[in-house]
């Protein structure tokens, strides 16, 4: 979890240091505060798991002259940071990995520019997918937009490379990228840290040839930037943040960077190790003299063999992806049979294997107002439903199964045209509908709306409004109402925004979603119309600090007739009790299942009341508020 | 307890369960003694989406220098379980001879409820089956007897506390700085789950050797 300001984080510290207290940081916290001691005057991003702590705990420590923003999307918060390097001042910008994706466009031509006031770009790539719809590696653009990488191992390494980077970014006049994975961004170790340096802001200075990126002047900058790349290159053999450790036991020498590194040295501790700390563009000639000194050189990287290729187009010989996957984290379990068999040894078996244990998958929260929208959704026939990226994705899982496609963020609007404009003869009558949430609307999803209605389409659009970024921990977007402070800030008008874009007035409902009588009437009449048609829901997240608890309920025992209509709500409140077969008049055999609420997580929404036939579900006193798991 | 005996001095805690348990806290906390001690402190999760239900499982490694911050399957020198099945679901990342300290408490997700998978008839049953030492007490019963669910981490890091390689206090004054300067009034009430859970666990000791 994200930390609180930097003085609550003090430890204490072995006598021998006199400095600050070394400080317990996870990586994006030891970013954010190298950040802010580098006298950084402008942080801006979009949330995004692994790296939404960086920009949050920034924003706690916001100097008066650190002005901080949560952007609509990751390609205008590296805008808003450009802008902030040509008016003088240093600027951060922290995205998860598919982040960079939506902000490659300003990289790509940034890079010719360069930066004037010091940028670093920390990116975070989810290195085994605990929380993202894809695995990629962000050190391709540094070979892409020709720019430095710097790959931190650890809390201290990502605090002092964010540190380094202000300074080879001004050295350069190059905008550098910081690569984190997950393993570093939430992995706590001990800080050395420092204090705040004022950087004054300089002058913009107007120069169209640099800034003006017109064919005319981009050609002149090309050559330039190869110029940079080459000096870069020439810094990253010499550069202390490169270093090797010879080691005793040369069968295997390792080329590795980042958390792969920890890994390598955890498992084998007598192996001579390159470590790569400024590692693009790569220091080829440093691991050509290293490559001579051991038997074997195996390049360690999560998770393209970006540098192993890089080396054998140099005539380097190695090994990499020959041996190691190419997905997942690189750890020392993986390592160890990777060099067994490249050295022809056995590969020992793992001592045990896990227990066979039921999987725990994520599940929506108690009174979740997107459990209104699924148990409808799960009631409709004859649909396609495009999902988006959010909290709301989950609705893709037990107990509603309705959600169609999940591609990236504000795919829904587009893939949903898709699948109107491109249907077959077989699905002429499928009712096309997109989910969305507010943040992901703002910021991928209105384009798509748009030419939704240019090019009328025929979808029916759910915008689930909980005015708040949900997944990554309710960070503030324009649609909340609040800024990155939670101070006030204007909050934008869904319906009138989707009129502007084109959607009849007449086809704009704002509904209850906990109201699933209405929230089902509409969906059907809007589906049946041949138009763009927007359902905006208006409950908010029910893990922000307004939500109001109301009184509980519990199950009338006697009355449950174990239909199991709640089950479908998916409340994770709702337990089942007890199973029973039964025989309907129809002579179907069915399973009933009876229920009970654990009313110390129920906080009263009177979702699972609706489709309770019996009227079984009544009022209970209230009890000790605990949290959403229940015992059996 | 049970001898730390790996070559580095490295210590190895595993701390698993289900998001909103307090799983990361305890581990924090845990953290925040060995540096009081003066070791070199990792600590990480795999949480995933956790705080959605989810499972976390928090790996703690203290010592002289710590590289890596996972432990690998193996080399847990203690799994702590806030929750019977997910105890039971990274009991194989035990080293021989290291010790498994449970909840006794099951928390049911849908997919179980809503009769997709089982729930395991007796976890401790089944990791005593690999021959594992097993220290297992009921925490949320423990935790409720003093009057708040939430209690349960303290009742947990108590029981933790006579399986560490420093003394138990040390401990203690970890938790009691943390609740010390946010909640000075949850202070005692604390102090009082960490010895309830203490004693849960110097209880279950005197059963298993008696036994």
């Amino acid at each position: 979890m994200a930390a609180n300001s930097f003085a609550s984080h003090a430890s204490p510290a072995p006598a021998s240091v006199a400095r600050n207290p070394r400080r317990l940081l996870s990586g994006n916290e030891a970013v954010a505060r190298a950040v802010w001691e580098s006298g950084v005057r402008l942080a801006a991003a979009y949330p995004g798991t692994p790296s939404t702590e960086m920009l949050e705990v920034i924003s706690r420590n916001a100097a008066a002259d650190l002005y901080t923003e949560w952007s609509v999307n990751e390609k205008v918060s590296l805008e808003v940071c450009i802008g902030a390097s040509m008016a003088g001042s240093r600027a951060f910008c922290a995205m998860k990995h598919v982040g960079m994706n939506v902000a490659s466009d300003a990289l790509m031509t940034f890079t010719l520019t360069g930066a004037n006031a010091g940028m670093v770009i920390a990116i975070a790539d989810d290195v085994g997918l605990s929380s993202s719809q894809n695995e990629q590696d962000s050190r391709t653009w540094g070979r892409f937009a020709h720019l430095p990488i710097l790959e931190p191992a650890d809390s201290q390494e990502a605090y002092a490379m964010t540190k380094f980077g202000y300074e080879l970014s001004e050295r350069f006049q190059v905008p550098v990228i910081l690569r984190l994975t997950t393993r570093i961004c939430h992995v706590k170790g001990l800080v050395q840290t420092g204090e705040r340096v004022e950087v004054v802001a300089g002058k913009f200075e107007k120069d169209p040839r640099r800034w003006v990126m017109v064919p005319g002047n981009a050609k002149a900058r090309i050559p330039l930037m190869y110029e940079r790349e080459q000096q870069l290159r020439e810094a990253a053999e010499t550069s202390t943040l490169n270093s090797i450790d010879a080691g005793s036991d040369r069968r295997v020498g390792f080329v590795t960077s980042g958390p792969a590194w920890m890994h390598v040295r955890e498992a084998f501790p007598d192996a001579p190790v390159l470590k790569l700390g400024f590692s693009c563009p790569a220091p080829v000639e440093m691991i050509r003299a290293f490559a001579a000194t051991v038997d074997n050189l195996l390049v360690v990287e999560e998770t393209e063999p970006l540098l192993e290729l890089e080396l054998k187009a140099a005539g380097i010989v190695c090994h990499g992806k020959d041996f190691l996957p190419r997905i997942g984290e690189l750890s020392p379990d993986v390592l160890k049979p990777a060099v067994a068999r490249l050295l022809g040894e056995p590969v020992q078996a793992p001592a045990t294997l896990p227990a066979a244990v039921f999987p725990r998958p994520p599940t929506m929260c108690v009174a979740c107002p997107h459990l209104g929208v699924y148990y409808t959704l799960a009631q409709l026939k004859n649909i396609t439903i495009a999902g988006d990226i959010g909290c709301y994705t989950l609705g893709a899982g037990h107990p509603w199964n309705a959600l169609d496609s999940t591609i990236s963020m504000g795919a829904s609007m587009g893939v949903a045209l898709g699948l109107d404009k491109g249907r077959g003869a077989a699905d002429k009558d499928k009712k096309i509908i997109a989910v969305i949430g507010d943040s992901t609307f703002l910021h991928m999803g209105m384009q798509g709306l748009l030419d939704i209605t240019y090019n009328r389409g025929n979808v029916t659009i759910l915008i689930l409004d909980n005015r708040t970024v949900g997944m990554t921990g309710g960070q503030s977007n324009p649609g909340s109402g609040k800024d990155i402070h939670g101070a006030l800030a204007p909050r934008v008008n869904f319906a009138k925004l989707v009129e502007a874009l084109g959607v009849k007035p007449e086809r704009i409902h704002m509904v209850d979603p906990y109201e699933l009588p209405t929230l089902f009437k509409l969906l059907r009449e809007e589906t049946r119309i041949a138009e763009p048609s927007v359902l905006i829901t208006n409950r908010p997240c029910v893990l922000i600090d307004e939500y109001q608890k109301q009184q509980p309920y519990t199950v009338d025992t006697d009355k449950c007739t174990g239909c199991g209509n709640c089950i479908d709500v998916g409340c994770p409140a709702i337990q089942v009790t007890r199973r029973e077969m039964a025989v309907k008049p129809s002579g179907k055999e069915v399973e009933l299942q009876f229920v009970g609420i654990e009313t110390a997580a129920c906080t009263g929404c009177g979702l699972c009341l609706q489709p309770c036939a019996p009227d079984a579900i009544i009022p209970a006193r209230a009890v000790q508020a605990i949290n959403v798991m229940t015992k059996h | 307890m049970s001898n730390f005996h790996a070559p580095n001095g490295v210590t190895n805690i595993l701390v698993v369960g289900i998001g909103g348990q307090g799983v990361m806290t305890a581990t924090e906390i845990l953290a925040e003694a060995a540096i009081s001690l003066g070791h070199d402190v990792k600590k990480t999760e795999v949480a995933g989406m956790a705080q959605r239900g989810g499972v976390v499982s928090s790996h703690l490694r203290f010592g002289p220098k710590v590289l890596s911050p996972q432990i690998a399957p193996g080399e847990a020198d203690l799994i702590v379980g806030f929750e019977a099945a997910e105890a039971l679901r990274w009991c194989h990342t035990l080293r021989p001879g290291g010790l498994v300290l449970m909840n006794t408490a099951r928390l049911v997700p849908p997919v179980v409820s809503g009769g997709l998978y089982d729930y395991p008839a007796d976890p401790v049953a089944e990791i005593r089956a690999r021959g594992i030492a097993v220290h297992a007490f009921d925490a949320m019963a423990i935790a409720l007897e003093l009057g708040d669910m939430r209690l349960g981490n303290s009742v947990m890091l108590g029981a933790m506390a006579d399986h560490l390689p420093f003394p138990a206090d040390v401990l203690l004054a970890s938790i009691l700085s943390r609740f010390g300067t946010r909640k000075p009034e949850m202070v005692e009430v604390n102090r009082r789950a960490f010895e309830a859970g203490r004693q849960a666990d110097a209880g279950v000791k005197q059963e298993t050797a008696t036994a």
